[in-house]
């Protein structure tokens, strides 16, 4: 068995660590830690029921969505994902308070509580949603991307995906569609090696996923999806390709969850050596390491970072999910169709 | 008012549209190029471009989504299914999100798209090829399914099914492109709700809808002629939401009806209708109302069969005379 799919490390010279600056990987820091203990926070407010339906966490796998976002531009490209959407939506600029209520089921939800953890929504800051359809938003990312470059902006369409996704008939279906009309958009695909329990070796003939776009042309790479620093910088170079007009792009990010696939999954299915493995590659402390190696944080500061990221989640985060309102039962019907649409009634002439 | 084909109708609708609005697009398999399979995109690709007249691939899940996806961000796809046997293959994108994604949003995401496809059993065309797919659609929340009956209704319903919100599914017919009717000459936009009496009797209702509507008209002229019953003809050109009002009133005028469809009975419009009856105008009934389906086969090539599996004027005769005891 193949854990870990041999690294076509491209766009990792050791200059690129340049491209960030000192500030810039300190927030980055803080902001992979805060999901990282935002995550962990639902798995607790799940296990207290406050949380219900299905669940998938994002633990292990922060430096994709960080690294990728970081090298887009947050509120002006759009973005979507699968179901496990919470950081992604975060990143792009979503309250988490929002985002907590949405999984306790609140009015106050991102989506008013019709949603659910699976599909996080926040059109304002071009978070065009989570879905639980395993490889539904391949095309219409695609679609986004084909509405950007009929309106000649500059703005690109990217698409997260897991690595099971790829094989869904859309993946093939969108990519072939995203490069006969040169469209903008990208694809990341968040390699975390299972779809639930079914490892990517039993699963997928080709299990290099960057290596499929070449069905369609597309440029691809792999990199490793632990190192935000890497992920950036990769990311980068494929957003500059997609935003000048070259077409789409594909972005293969070798990553790990540490959970089960849901919070209904035992993880029964991993070796404990594999799991450790992963865990000795831990984003959060790749990132935090080389900081402090460069002396530009201590541990007692991370520490305390950290603490301060518990708090905040404690009595911000929570506090707002737990005391916003339930939906009303009286709008169960609202937001089926467009209210007082006139063209229902045969238009206005 | 002038007399036109339905597709030419359609075709004036998309030509209107997409001269209307630069973000209006039209996208399917051959319809490009090649001028749609019923000529309802007939030159408009010389006239509006690649870009916006779009040839997909054979991909329907995928260029469903490609409109979905585009609708966000303010195109307005008009979506041409070839035909909608294969519409089953992108029913993912359609219910899964055009359908849903307002109210997962929670109001924040519409997918303002037009769905046009085809259905109905044509001439010997096999099983896969004679679906009748708007009575799984119907019973999708968050969709809205009307299908025209004539040129007019064809050319109105798709001018308000690209202006209105909400994701339209237009069910068309592959026997009615060539239908001959009057539209009107000024722009109109047809209800996208609704129903409509289009012959009035006292003594029973034919429901109908697309092609059975016209086994309706048929069947009420003989009746009328060579029965003395005078039918009301009432067309359901919106099959969600279906007009409850509309059922409702007509019951009350004649007291008796029959709901025809080109489709097997099976949790179909027939069903709805028969609950609509059941739950808003039971005591308005003079006698069980009876619905006239097809057969519940996978449609069959042999001439005979077909024919023997698909409902028609006769059957609609038939089932009225059927709640007239004495006038056989
Ligand atoms: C069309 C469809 N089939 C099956 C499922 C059930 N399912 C949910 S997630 C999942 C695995 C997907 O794995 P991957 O794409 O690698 O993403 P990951 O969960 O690893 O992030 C499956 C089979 C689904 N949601 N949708
Ligand atoms: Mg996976």
């Amino acid at each position: 068995m193949k854990v870990m799919p041999g690294f076509a490390q491209q766009g990792v010279a050791e200059n690129d660590s340049e491209l960030l600056s000192v500030t810039d990987k300190k927030r980055l820091l803080r902001e992979m830690l805060y999901a990282r203990r935002f995550e962990e926070r639902c798995y607790e407010a799940y296990v207290e029921r406050k949380i219900g339906g299905f669940l998938h966490l994002y633990s292990g796998e922060e430096a994709c969505a960080h690294g990728v976002l970081e090298a887009a531009r947050i509120g002006h490209d759009y973005v979507m994902t699968s179901y496990r959407d919470h950081i992604h939506a975060i990143k792009c600029g979503s309250d988490p308070r929002a985002v907590m209520a949405e999984l306790f089921g609140k009015e106050g939800g991102t989506c008013k509580g019709r949603g659910g953890s699976m599909h996080i929504f926040d059109v304002a800051h071009r978070f065009m949603g989570g879905y639980a359809l395993v490889g539904g938003p391949f095309p219409l990312a695609v679609g986004i991307a084909k509405g950007l470059k009929m309106k000649g902006g500059d703005e690109i369409s990217i698409c997260f995906l897991g690595d099971a996704a790829n094989n869904q008939g859309t993946f093939h279906e969108s990519l072939n569609m995203a490069k006969i009309w040169d469209l903008p958009v990208l694809y990341v695909c968040e390699n975390n090696l299972y779809g639930i329990g079914t490892r990517i070796d039993r699963s997928t003939a080709v299990q290099d996923q960057y290596k499929r776009a070449a069905a369609y042309d597309i440029p691809a790479v792999q990199v490793d999806g632990q190192d935000v620093e890497v992920v950036y910088a990769a990311a980068k170079k494929a957003i500059e390709h997609v935003r000048s007009g070259n077409g789409p792009y594909f972005l293969e990010l070798m990553t790990y969850r540490y959970r089960g696939h849901s919070m209904s999954d035992s993880n029964a299915y991993r070796s404990k050596d594999e799991e450790s493995k992963w865990l000795k590659r831990d984003p959060i402390h790749i990132l935090r390491n080389r900081l402090i190696d460069s002396r530009d944080l201590t541990l007692s500061e991370f520490k305390e970072m950290d603490k301060a990221i518990i708090e905040e989640i404690e009595n911000e985060v929570i506090g707002f999910a737990e005391q916003s309102p339930e939906p009303r039962v009286e709008d169960l019907e609202k937001y089926v169709l467009a209210e007082n649409d006139p063209y229902v009634h045969g238009g206005v002439n | 008012m002038s007399q036109m084909m339905y597709w030419e109708a359609l075709r004036r609708a998309h030509d209107e549209e997409l001269g209307n609005d630069p973000l209006v697009i039209v996208m399917g398999e051959d319809i490009g190029v090649a001028g749609g399979t019923y000529k309802a995109t007939q030159g408009l690709y010389d006239k509006y471009g690649a870009e916006r007249v779009i040839d997909t691939p054979i991909s329907e899940n995928g260029y469903t989504g490609l409109g979905i996806g585009a609708s966000f961000v303010g195109v307005k796809p008009i979506i041409e299914i070839m035909s909608v046997n294969f519409a089953w293959l992108a029913t993912d994108q359609i219910v899964n999100t055009a359908a849903k994604v307002r109210y997962m949003s929670g109001g924040q995401l519409t997918a303002p798209i037009v769905i046009r496809s085809p259905g109905g059993t044509a001439h010997q065309l096999g099983a896969q090829h004679s679906a009748r797919m708007e009575k799984v659609f119907m019973g999708i929340a968050g969709l809205r399914v009307v299908t025209p009956s004539n040129p007019k209704q064809a050319y109105g319903l798709l001018k308000s099914a690209v202006r209105c919100a909400d994701p339209v599914f237009i069910n068309e017919h592959e026997l009615m492109y060539n239908m001959k009717g009057e539209v009107p000459d000024e722009e109109f936009f047809h209800p996208l709700e609704g129903s409509e009496v289009v012959r009035q009797g006292r003594d029973i209702t034919l429901f109908g809808y697309n092609i059975s509507v016209h086994w309706c008209l048929q069947a009420a002229e003989v009746l009328s002629r060579e029965h003395g019953i005078e039918a009301e003809v009432v067309d359901l050109y919106a099959l969600s939401p279906l007009d409850r009002e509309g059922i409702k009133a007509s019951v009350a005028r004649t007291h008796k009806a029959i709901i025809a469809e080109e489709a097997e009975a099976p949790v179909g419009v027939g069903a709805e209708v028969m609950a609509i009856f059941n739950e808003e105008c039971f005591f308005e009934l003079d006698a069980p109302p009876v619905r006239v389906s097809a057969a519940n086969v996978p449609i069959p090539y042999n001439h005979k069969l077909e024919k023997a599996a698909i409902p028609s004027a006769k059957d609609v005769i038939a089932a009225a005379l059927s709640l007239f005891p004495g006038k056989h």
